[in-house]
């Protein structure tokens, strides 16, 4: 199974402090905290909930701790300093806008409890490893022993008898183990009831007074989910994510940026995979994923055409249409109507082939577009364009 | 032959009077696939009417539609929301092939849909998936007649319009195909690469067979290892996204490279170790599948 802790998959990713709304919403023991965007926000939280606190940054990546982003506070003018630094670092490449300040806690022992949708077994699957508060990947290559692993049915849910075999593996205190195992139920409710295809407590602790409480949260949601699940799509926050892959997602359009020249425009997930590899090559660099979809919705190809001209480094737009049910012609004159509303000052070159193939390049060659029928022809002269 | 569907496949169209769904059946049934019987709940009674005025009743549950006509597969082209349920629906009635195109299906409720099917032994094609054709025979799903032909050639991909890419450079060159199957983009999937292996061995019409790839997860790997030690035909393939970015969904909900897991060069260097020619292209298929026929 994959490990979960590096998935940002098919995914919408939360925040941790997302994350630990959903697990209170399930029952799950969590720590209080709050969000601020500011230094002084900060220090009224600490203020509010009296005694040490922590300052986590709320960003989309592992590794905040090693970065400098998870800080212990021992009064709230130590929790301002440490937020008026962590606001506004970088934290691999995303800028931290803002941090959840919680209570900390006195911990006695760190385990590790998690569930995803593993492809093999097409079922919800957990790990549980008692090697808590590190990679678990790290674990599963180091001490793969630690790890107690369940698929559970997703007719029946994980049933209780399950949920105290996989708390069995990380404790022995009869009352400490009762604890756990409700808590690992409770985590496959907020991650069937959040339409998450990943959850994770880690750690999970056991303080030094027994009491189990989970004190990082993490959780992916199935972008699939979304659309009968308003309150959780709500929790989308794409302040750092380029503003180019928002307009695309508005827009319907799958998009990914990526660090070449050639802008590519495809239908059809495959085929932009394969018009990318096709680019490198002939020795180019794809500037961009962008899957059209099968529609020839002009719409969709202004959208397309904005969001790959809006990346200066662009410098030249390859179309690679395989028209099957979508025709060629629409897609000729989706074309035409996208460039006369926008400017594009960067040489296009299309191929369009199947459907309909020879109206389309008809419409094209009116408009003044040459128009290819081999994917290989069109791909390298669009290298070439990008390199003149 | 064929695998999956033939002359023999008597099919049912659920959510048949939706925009897909009504284009589709016209298109299939122009191709001469057997549409016996469309289901719309609340529609029951109405009829559908094909190309050259061919009619096709409609019912109310897939239930009636297979007591009425001995449909014995159906496809989906309900909504994301209503995909599970009709899966469920149609594992229930007696059909034995369920093709799911629908895109966009929550992954929690395929995980419960997959499993009901296989509890009553039926085989489901995707979800997100463009379907399968057997040409000469039967089209079900929305890949583009015009470019196939009948012929010795197996194919089998997780895409939709990379399939067509390939399909038509086979086509092109004289080389027709058994059966072309897309078994989806999803993490998870009803039909498998081994799953269209497996078949396209036993059928005694395929000289070859074409797997086409992509980045994440692991089940090209599976398949190669199994091409090794179960197939005697010989198999080419080809893996997209060799330059796909780690982490990132490329459009597929399951093209992603986890980690370090499901990377294209780990796969292209499975079907290698384990005798499938790699195309580095999609135009250099064909020239694999010539000198593999040679």
């Amino acid at each position: 199974m994959p490990a979960s802790s590096t998935e940002s998959d098919y995914r919408m990713n939360i925040h941790e402090y997302q994350a630990k709304e959903c697990f209170r919403a399930a029952g799950i023991p969590v720590p209080p905290g709050d969000v601020a965007r500011t230094a002084d926000e900060a220090e009224a939280i600490a203020r509010k909930f009296g005694g040490m606190t922590v300052v986590k940054a709320q960003v989309h990546s592992g590794g905040r701790g090693k970065a400098g982003g998870v800080k212990l506070a021992k009064t709230p003018e130590e929790a301002r300093e440490h937020a008026s630094r962590i606001l506004g670092m970088e934290i691999k490449g995303l800028t931290v806008d803002k941090v959840l300040v919680t209570t900390a806690e006195d911990i006695a022992s760190e385990a590790y409890v998690g569930v995803l949708v593993d492809r093999k077994t097409q079922a919800p699957t957990f790990m549980v490893s008692s090697e808590g508060g590190v990679d678990i990947e790290q674990v599963a290559a180091t001490n793969p022993d630690a790890i107690r692993k369940l698929t559970v049915d997703p007719r029946y849910g994980l049933l209780p008898h399950q949920a105290l075999w996989l708390a069995n593996a990380l404790y022995d205190d009869p009352g400490i183990i009762k604890q756990a195992a409700k808590i690992i139920g409770q985590l496959y409710v907020a991650f069937v009831n959040s339409g998450a295809s990943m959850a994770e407590i880690n750690p999970l602790i056991v303080t030094k007074a027994g009491e189990v409480k989970a004190i990082d949260a993490k959780m992916s949601i199935d972008d699939s989910e979304l659309f009968r699940r308003k309150e959780v799509a709500a929790m989308r926050d794409t302040s750092d994510e380029p503003a180019a892959e928002t307009k695309a997602r508005d827009a319907g359009l799958s998009f990914v940026k990526l660090d070449g020249d050639v802008g590519c425009c495809v239908n059809g997930a495959g085929l932009a995979m394969a018009t990318m590899d096709l680019v490198k090559y002939y020795g180019g660099e794809p500037a961009n994923f962008l899957d059209i979809g099968g529609s020839s919705n002009p719409d969709k190809v202004v959208a397309a055409l904005e969001i790959i001209t809006s990346d200066p480094s662009v410098k030249s737009i390859l179309f690679n249409i395989f028209g099957g049910i979508t025709r060629c012609d629409d897609v000729a004159n989706g074309i035409v109507t996208a460039t006369q509303r926008i400017d594009i000052e960067v040489p296009v070159v299309i191929r369009l082939t199947g459907t309909n193939e020879e109206l389309g390049v008809q419409i094209l060659e009116k408009a003044g577009f040459s128009a290819y029928t081999s994917m290989d022809e069109v791909v390298e002269k669009a290298v070439q364009l990008a390199k003149a | 032959m064929a695998i999956f569907i033939d002359n023999d496949t008597r099919l049912v169209v659920q959510g048949i009077t939706g925009r897909d769904g009504s284009f589709h059946t016209g298109q299939m049934m122009e191709y001469g696939t057997q549409v016996v019987a469309g289901v719309t709940p609340g529609k029951g009674g109405q009829t559908f009417e094909g190309p050259g005025g061919a009619k096709v009743p409609i019912f109310n549950t897939m239930d009636q539609a297979v007591a009425e006509t001995g449909a014995n597969s159906s496809v989906i082209y309900v909504p994301p929301a209503f995909a599970a349920d009709a899966i469920f629906e149609a594992a229930d009635s007696g059909v034995t092939f369920v093709v799911a195109i629908t895109e966009g299906v929550p992954v929690l409720d395929m995980a419960r849909a997959h499993a009901f099917a296989r509890d009553r032994g039926v085989r489901v094609l995707g979800p997100n998936c463009p379907g399968l054709i057997s040409p000469g025979k039967c089209k079900v799903g929305i890949l583009p007649a015009q470019i196939v032909a009948e012929g010795p050639i197996g194919l089998v991909s997780r895409s939709g319009t990379l399939t067509y890419e390939a399909v038509f450079q086979l086509t092109n060159v004289g080389l027709g195909q058994t059966t072309c199957v897309g078994i989806g983009g999803d993490p998870l999937i009803g039909t498998n690469f081994i799953d269209c292996l497996t078949a396209f061995e036993a059928d005694p019409d395929t000289t070859a067979v074409v797997m086409i790839g992509e980045i994440g997860g692991t089940d090209e790997q599976e398949a190669a290892a199994f091409v090794h030690s179960h197939m005697s035909k010989p198999v080419v393939g080809f893996i997209a996204g060799q330059t796909a970015p780690p982490g990132r969904r490329m459009g597929h909900a399951g093209a992603i490279i986890s980690g370090s897991a499901g990377t294209a060069a780990e796969k292209v260097k499975a079907f290698e170790d384990n005798g499938i020619a790699v195309a580095q292209r999609p135009v250099d298929i064909v020239g694999l599948i010539q000198d593999a026929l040679a």
